[in-house]
């Protein structure tokens, strides 16, 4: 298993499931999940976590600023 | 190393700006306008002027832009925010001044505002937000509308023998003397989203040099008017705008 250098915590209640951050993302780490969120989007996770290498690119994308991106320091 | 140990507050390198509010954006899934406002609200959090900064909502999908960034708004008529960002920035010149506006409101009948106040060379920077159609109204033909693009208005594609030709308003404006800083950006990317707050760092600082007008001008989706789904509308924008709309900078003085 690749370690994780970077992980993200997706605002499921606010993301609206537009899919810029999945197509955004260089590794692949973010689905769409299969259930859906209150207003009735398949809102994003990362389905992938331990490929994500914190790069911020699917927070950029975001048009509803849902993602927040940790980097560790190591 | 655990998620769980990288999900920390000592470790976060990205997370939403301060200067927007809580409140959930009106906006479709995937709106270029959730991306340039939040842009926006980082540009104002880095420089620091979150209490000096006034800007100018316009009439179009963003009129409610002043309920998400935490500065103060004016909300102009339907393209008159550069003519109020004028008497703004006039009435109070230590303010940093911007007006948000969408091609119906800049390019259709704010025509005369906006060359009327770029030819004045106003201390203002002016964001332009162009999607080639009327987005808020349901997807009328707008100025920008490409040859060929089909808006509700025209269903069989713009002809221009009876529709006309698509107004390229920014490289008008960018042969105004009064104009500093014009340029041409997008947000289909996560590099272009960079280059895009570049710009806008580069406007508002201009801004405070008093420099004069600045315009960054940002090629936009709609994948509700263009009737795609966002990361088609990306691909879209790509293939049919950047080609009569090619990015870049127009003017940098």
């Amino acid at each position: 298993m690749a370690k994780a250098k970077g992980a993200i915590v997706v605002d499921t209640v606010k993301c609206k499931g537009c899919e810029l951050c999945m197509v955004a993302c260089p590794t692949n780490v973010i689905v769409m999940a299969k259930e859906v969120n209150g207003k009735g989007y398949h809102y994003s996770t990362p389905g992938n976590p331990d490929a994500c290498i914190g790069c911020t690119n699917c927070a950029v994308v975001c048009p509803d600023s849902c993602i927040t991106v940790y980097r560790a320091k190591a | 190393m655990d998620i769980k140990d990288i999900i920390k507050d000592e470790n976060v390198i990205y997370k939403k700006s301060a200067v927007l509010t809580d409140n959930e954006m009106h906006y479709c899934p995937g709106c270029t306008h959730g991306v340039v406002h939040k842009l926006i609200a980082e540009v104002i959090e880095e420089l620091g002027i979150q209490d000096t900064t006034i800007g100018i909502a316009p009439v179009g999908c963003a009129v409610f832009a002043y309920d998400y960034l935490e500065i103060d708004w004016q909300e102009a008529a339907h393209g008159r925010a550069p003519a109020l960002a004028t008497a703004v920035k006039r009435l109070m010149p230590e303010k940093m001044v911007f007006s948000y506006q969408g091609d119906g409101d800049l390019a259709a009948i704010g025509t005369a505002e906006t060359i009327h106040a770029c030819n004045r060379g106003e201390n203002i920077v002016m964001v332009f937000i162009n999607n080639g159609i009327y987005g808020m109204t349901g997807g009328q033909m707008a100025p920008t509308t490409l040859q060929g693009m089909k808006a509700s208005t025209c269903p069989f594609g713009r002809e221009p023998q009876q529709d006309g030709f698509p107004l390229k308003i920014t490289e008008i404006l960018a042969t105004l003397p009064g104009t500093s800083f014009v340029t041409r950006q997008s947000c289909h990317t996560a590099a272009s989203v960079r280059k895009t707050k570049k710009a806008l760092i580069k406007a508002f600082k201009n801004q405070q040099a008093g420099k004069g007008t600045s315009l960054v001008e940002v090629v936009a989706t709609c994948s509700s008017g263009w009737k795609q789904s966002p990361t088609k509308s990306n691909d879209w924008m790509v293939e049919n705008m950047f080609p009569f709309y090619p990015l870049g900078d127009l003017k940098d003085e």
